[in-house]
């Protein structure tokens, strides 16, 4: 690795910072030029907001995730998270959509938490805590639905999926609001810049006396609760709760967002707003193939030649 | 360990946690089979202690390469991919004879560990995202073969090729056995080679392990070929066992992998582990599955309520003893 950096010459470095700050915008203004005149229908109210609204889950579980990932940590239990939020919805909605919510999110809390207490109380991995949590957490979800899809008929909480607020969908407008609040989260709070500097070096944030196991805990449990929101809004759009099968590979996903949008595997930053467009140029890929109607299994593979890429172009940097 | 020997309490204290440490799932293990024995009648029965070891034969396979790989300090996520895909090629080379029906999946599921290999060693990229990306890749690739998964291949049911799943030796299916030996194998290579060394130096200390002169890279992609070409072979046996290739199968099997490694004691750090231990660490988890069954009433979700909750346990358990032991 070093030695590639020593022999690089100065413009190739510079065409690599570059595309290390800017590749994700770049490529989503790329990907949306090609459908505008390529793909027919592209240019129409109606599916700018279909894209939109897929990708809203996938941002929501990615910025939680991207605080993670800015601590060195890595959270493999959301899409488990999202089915166990999933799987309370339609017992709490008796008692109205609020509560129901309510129940959902602090399901999500708790299961952050414990995570965040594994990772930071006992320092065992978080690929390991997060695991345990992943493999016991659907089949959690499981056991509280029977194992069964529940339809959910509640219009209120239906409202949450499909309404919109002048013209613009309620799940768009709640990633975006969520997207900004992590924004401001990590740009301009104290917790945001702890959080940064136990992702860049753990023991020298512990020497310099930073609330390091709190801040740990914090992020899988501020993931924790985006998980179960993106749970929540899932099961609101689809009208059932199916726990064997919302979140699944969410975790997967996620995580491609948030190192596409430019955040490194190895703590020490996080890039938000690279992160929102991480989501949406996933999300642009696999409608792009699907309206050329290339299948499914190419839109994977085109998937995983973008992380490839992505990791590697952002991989200089981050093993300086 | 060497270095504790400051009072004999401490030091039979500290043998006694590392014996729990290295040997706890082996006596869970024990303690475990000696419970259900006792409480299903069903459970000693010839019958179900052969299709629990049958059962746990596939699972061996993948997590075999796993602990290799695990044991360099490595994590290879695309397994459970290469699994499924390695049985969709063994099913559908059957009908040009056994010899297709092996190599053909074992070739293609060996390149795509070269080629996860080669990207972790040559470019430094971490092996989490790098085998991320195969196992999108190889479940892609998967489905382009099978038309969205929509076709399953089957396999001829006079074919010869179907002894390798389904056939026994005394009364024992043929893929433990196969198992077996694979695993006598990888002790070898892990315990009595220059690989092998290589491979712990690698998970100890890759810095030190550079300095001293070892293949670093080398290593690094054979490993993860083994890995690759395991689980393609775990599939091929899959494949001659269901005699098709199903395309469902393998997700979230690359986890259930590495359960059984850091159940059996591999530190997931890198550096240490055996090869007995996920042997331990497998029979476990089809020890849980069948007793779940066993039960019967019990609903079968909470078998990975159950698998979550006893990895959690151990890993647990693993770090505090590691924990008490540096102090």
């Amino acid at each position: 690795m070093s030695s590639a950096t020593l022999t690089r010459s100065p413009d190739r470095a510079k065409v690599t910072a570059w595309l290390q700050n800017y590749g994700v915008y770049l490529a989503v203004v790329v990907l949306l030029l090609f459908n505008v005149f390529f793909t027919e229908n592209f240019l129409s109210a109606a599916n700018f907001r279909t894209q939109l609204v897929q990708a809203s889950p996938v941002c929501i579980v990615a910025l939680g995730m991207a605080l993670v990932i800015g601590t060195e940590g890595i959270d493999l239990s959301v899409g488990s998270v999202m089915a166990i939020a999933a799987a309370l919805i339609p017992l709490y909605l008796g008692a109205g959509p609020l509560t129901a919510i309510i129940v959902a999110v602090i399901a999500g809390v708790v299961s952050g938490l414990f995570s965040g207490y594994l990772v930071a109380y006992l320092g065992i991995q978080p690929i390991i805590a997060t695991l345990a949590l992943l493999v016991g957490g659907r089949g959690l979800a499981l056991v509280i639905a029977h194992g069964q899809l529940v339809q959910v008929r509640n219009q209120d909480f239906l409202e949450l999926g499909t309404g919109d607020v002048l013209g613009v969908p309620i799940m768009v407008i709640v990633a975006g609001v969520l997207a900004v609040l992590a924004g401001l989260v990590v740009q301009r709070t104290t917790f945001g810049r702890h959080l940064v500097a136990v992702g860049g070096n753990r023991s020298a944030s512990t020497l310099a006396g930073l609330p390091v196991k709190r801040v740990l805990v914090s992020v899988y449990v501020i993931s924790g609760a985006l998980a179960a929101i993106a749970g929540v809004l899932a099961t609101s759009r689809l009208g059932a709760s199916d726990p064997s099968d919302v979140g699944l590979l969410m975790e997967l996903s996620a995580i491609t967002a948030v190192v596409v949008g430019g955040t490194p595997l190895t703590g020490g930053r996080v890039r938000v707003l690279g992160t929102v467009f991480g989501a949406l140029l996933m999300q642009l890929v696999q409608a792009t193939l699907i309206k050329h109607n290339l299948p499914d299994s190419t839109a994977q593979m085109v998937q995983a030649a973008i992380i490839v890429v992505a990791v590697y172009v952002a991989r200089e940097r981050s093993s300086k | 360990m060497t270095a504790q020997s400051a009072t004999p309490v401490s030091a039979r204290n500290a043998a006694f946690a590392g014996v729990l440490q290295r040997q706890g799932a082996a006596v869970v293990l024990v303690l475990g089979i000696a419970a259900a024995w006792f409480a299903f009648p069903h459970f000693g029965t010839a019958d179900n202690l052969r299709s629990l070891v049958l059962q746990g034969s596939f699972l061996a396979v993948i997590a075999l390469g796993m602990t290799f790989v695990i044991i360099s300090g490595g994590i290879d996520l695309s397994v459970g991919s290469n699994y499924a895909l390695g049985g969709v090629l063994a099913a559908w080379g059957a009908q040009y004879g056994i010899f297709v029906a092996i190599l053909l999946p074992l070739a293609v599921c060996s390149l795509i560990g070269l080629i996860n290999g080669l990207l972790i060693a040559r470019t430094g990229m971490a092996p989490f995202i790098v085998t991320l990306a195969s196992l999108l890749f190889a479940r892609g690739l998967l489905l382009a073969l099978t038309s969205e998964g929509a076709t399953t291949y089957k396999v001829d049911p006079g074919s010869a090729f179907l002894w390798l799943g389904q056939g026994t030796i005394f009364g024992v299916g043929v893929p433990v056995y196969l198992t077996l030996i694979l695993f006598a194998l990888g002790g070898l290579l892990l315990r009595r080679t220059r690989f092998g060394q290589s491979v712990f130096a690698i998970g100890g200390a890759e810095n030190s392990a550079m300095l001293m002169g070892l293949p670093v890279a080398r290593t690094k992609i054979s490993l993860y070929t083994l890995s690759g070409g395991l689980a393609g072979f775990a599939g091929v046996l899959t494949a001659a066992y269901l005699q098709s290739g199903v395309t469902v199968i393998g997700v979230g099997t690359e986890l259930d992998a590495i359960s059984v490694v850091v159940i059996g004691g591999t530190l997931l750090t890198g550096g240490a582990g055996t090869i007995i231990g996920t042997l331990v660490g497998v029979l476990l988890r089809t020890l849980i599955q069948n007793v779940i069954n066993q039960i019967g009433t019990l609903d079968s979700n909470y078998q990975t309520v159950v698998s979550g909750a006893f990895l959690l346990v151990v890993v647990v358990i693993q770090r505090l003893l590691a924990r008490s032991r540096t102090r």
